[in-house]
């Protein structure tokens, strides 16, 4: 069965068509990752509207080219003019810009754009092996437990990204309010709309996202009115650079264990609900800063500092697609869009959505794979291409992008109130940005309102004995994670000053390992009992960090 | 008086908007089949939006009254947000004349309007920005309409039938 709906998706994926789309998808990621201020998720977001008119297949193939295209031509700004492409590859540019100023610009994108390769295809293997666990292990969750990973998907969201937890926070409960507007899933009343008639069937979520992501990011990148009309790159820097490949495979193949431990780092980080390649390219500089030997080395053109954001960044992305596929939660704000293609093809994202489109699953893990070996195809024979694209300035980028937004959430239910729904949304975007409300939790909040409201309905007609949100143990797990994930930023503000905080962790290994013994089996119990020592070993060794400080 | 921080009217505002939105939770139809009413998740929403926001605002008056900063006012603000007021404006402007225009003709005033405004002041450019828009949403509007067939707003002063 297996074997049928792999051959199947082969078939799918290397159509000519298909692998043309694609072609085109990571060509495109490559030049908006390379375009500073361009950010991946507004490239996957503008690639949506031309999904309409393709398969289920097509379209998530081709969003997935243009993520992994995204992912790895932000190295290129970033080596080149040490303005990095994209928040992932900022990291990058500390080692990649001194590497490529010293006189070797060939050797630093070499090893940027094989370590974003090989981070990649680690990641797609831990993809392929991971997805169908976890999604077992997603079908043993019922409403109760899928209400609140919900509700931990928007606590951490609203967490990780801003400095303002608050405004996190109220930014997704503003998504969930969004996406109460209109038509009642379940009973069919309509809600909020207010006598409008077109308010009746809520806002389509497509035209909010782009709105709320593009609009406004297009916007805010030509606020300044004299840096939109500088090309975003000097046009000295569009030189012809040939990328030193068997040098550059040949160094991390000696550091592979920094590439390990980075692609790991980026699988992880995606694995958590919109923590993305902007946080782990720097986690993953800061771990392999620490483990080298010579760290003050780092900085004036290390590859080790090229090797480990590179890998990280690209690895995010099979990390975020295992959680999208397995859970039908999205990793981060690329695979909500990702969700919201699902649905335009009518695939509703779960639990079971492995078993139940085998063939759509396996599509998607083959695709992930072959859209690394396009881009660095596409990499290393159209560098100096995607680099004269970056010479225009903003300001004409933004113009048409403008009014391609407007054709393309027309496009996709041919609704003349979808541009107002862009056009409102923008604004909002634009205001909320202003004021220092992050994005993310609210885009968030508008895909998984619905998801969080049809799984408390279903709880309530099972039992209305409310007490099961804690003695269920997943729903458990996922409201202790939610309740530890609201305190992190504080945690992470005063880490190794604020002495409370050296009990956080303890404190969190032995909440979280309260459900795992209530679980069934042997192996979370098991898991349970090493959480606990763990939690012992962190009590004893902060103790003896606090001895050693006061002798 | 003290003056308020900017973070502080913002929650003022969020209160006022969870209070016209509570207000219209209760005109939501309840119907006699299913067991939550329709009404319920809203409302669970907006409880939190209320408390958050109340925190939003205590912690805003704990932060104390805004610093001043040069160029601040109308003037300075205008000025700081410029090119995001144009843009706005012409695209509210392309959408209420869609009808008329269309949009591939509003399509391409829009972003000749929006690149000479936001460009350079350079009477050579214009020639340049009618090309961009013409070309640009040309193709667009080709891509959509005869690749993916979808039908775009013709308007009346240019229909193709």
């Amino acid at each position: 069965m297996i074997i049928e709906n792999v051959i199947a998706a082969f078939g799918d994926v290397f159509a000519v068509t298909n692998l043309l789309l694609m072609t085109v998808g990571v060509t495109a990621g490559l030049i908006a990752g390379a375009i500073p201020g361009f950010t991946i998720t507004m490239a996957v977001v503008l690639t949506l509207p031309f999904t309409f008119g393709l398969s289920a297949v097509e379209g998530l193939a081709t969003m997935i080219g243009v993520f992994v295209g995204g992912l790895s031509g932000g190295l290129m700004s970033g080596m080149l003019t040490g303005i990095p492409g994209t928040p992932s590859s900022i990291a990058t540019t500390f080692d990649g810009f001194p590497l490529a100023r010293s006189g070797k610009p060939g050797l630093a994108l070499g090893l940027g754009v094989w370590s974003s390769f090989l981070g990649g295809i680690l990641s797609a293997f831990l993809l392929v092996t991971l997805a169908p666990q976890l999604a077992r292990v997603g079908l043993e969750f019922g409403p109760w437990d899928y209400f609140s990973l919900v509700l931990f998907a928007l606590t951490i969201t609203a967490s990780l990204s801003g400095e303002n937890l608050l405004k996190g926070i109220i930014a997704g409960i503003l998504g969930l309010l969004v996406a109460s507007i209109g038509e009642d899933e379940i009973n069919g009343v309509a809600r909020f709309n207010f006598g409008s008639d077109p308010l009746e069937q809520g806002f389509a979520f497509l035209p909010v996202l782009v709105g709320l992501f593009a609009f406004s990011q297009l916007l805010s990148d030509v606020q300044d009115r004299f840096k939109a009309r500088e090309p975003l790159m000097p046009p000295g820097s569009a030189r012809a650079v040939k990328v030193e490949h068997v040098m550059a495979v040949g160094m991390i193949v000696r550091r592979w264990t920094n590439l390990v431990r980075s692609a790991l780092i980026g699988v992880f980080t995606g694995l958590l609900p919109a923590a993305g390649g902007s946080i782990s390219n720097i986690l993953a500089y800061d771990q392999a800063k620490k483990a080298s030997r010579n760290p003050e080395t780092f900085g004036s053109g290390e590859p080790n500092g090229i090797i480990a954001p590179e890998a990280s960044n690209n690895a995010t992305a099979g990390g975020a697609l295992i959680t999208m596929m397995a859970l039908g939660i999205p990793g981060d704000v690329v695979t909500a869009v990702m969700l919201g293609a699902l649905l335009i093809h009518n695939v509703q994202p779960s639990p079971s959505f492995i078993g139940d489109n085998p063939e759509l699953a396996y599509a998607v893990f083959i695709a992930f794979f072959l859209a690394h070996f396009i881009m660095i195809g596409m990499q290393a024979f159209c560098l100096r291409a995607f680099l004269l694209v970056v010479r225009i300035p903003m300001y004409t980028l933004a113009a048409v992008i403008l009014i391609y937004c407007a054709i393309g959430v027309f496009a996709l239910n041919n609704v003349g109130f979808d541009i107002w729904t862009l056009f409102i949304f923008g604004v909002v975007g634009y205001v909320m940005r202003t004021l220092g409300f992050p994005l993310a939790p609210m885009i968030l909040g508008v895909v998984l309102g619905h998801i969080a409201e049809l799984n408390l309905s279903r709880a309530l007609a099972i039992s209305d004995d409310l007490s099961l949100f804690v003695t269920r143990p997943w729903s458990l797990f996922f409201l202790i994670i939610a309740a530890f994930s609201v305190v992190f930023p504080w945690y992470q503000a005063q880490r190794g000053t604020a002495p409370w905080t050296r009990a956080y962790m303890p404190l969190l290994l032995l909440a979280v390992s309260v459900p795992l013994f209530l679980m069934e089996g042997v192996v979370r119990p098991v898991v349970a009992g090493l959480l606990i020592l763990l939690a012992g070993y962190l009590v004893w060794r902060s103790g003896l960090i606090l001895r050693r400080g006061s002798a | 008086m003290t003056r308020l921080n900017r973070d502080a009217i913002v929650a003022i505002f969020l209160l006022l908007f969870c209070g016209v939105f509570i207000a219209a939770s209760f005109e939501i139809e309840e119907t006699s089949y299913g067991t939550m009413p329709s009404s319920v998740w809203p409302q669970i929403v907006l409880a939190l939006l209320t408390v958050f926001s109340l925190a939003l605002l205590g912690q805003a008056l704990r932060a104390g009254p805004p610093t001043e900063r040069a160029g601040d006012g109308i003037a300075g603000w205008l000025k700081r947000y410029r090119n995001a007021l144009v843009c706005y404006a012409l695209f509210l402007l392309f959408l209420l004349t869609l009808p008329v225009f269309g949009m591939l003709l509003g399509g391409v005033l829009f972003v000749f309007t929006t690149l000479t405004v936001l460009g350079p002041p350079d009477p050579r450019k214009i020639v340049l920005h009618a090309a961009i828009a013409v070309l640009s949403v040309g193709a667009m509007w080709s891509v959509f309409t005869f690749g993916l067939r979808v039908f775009l707003p013709e308007g009346m002063l240019f229909s193709f039938q």
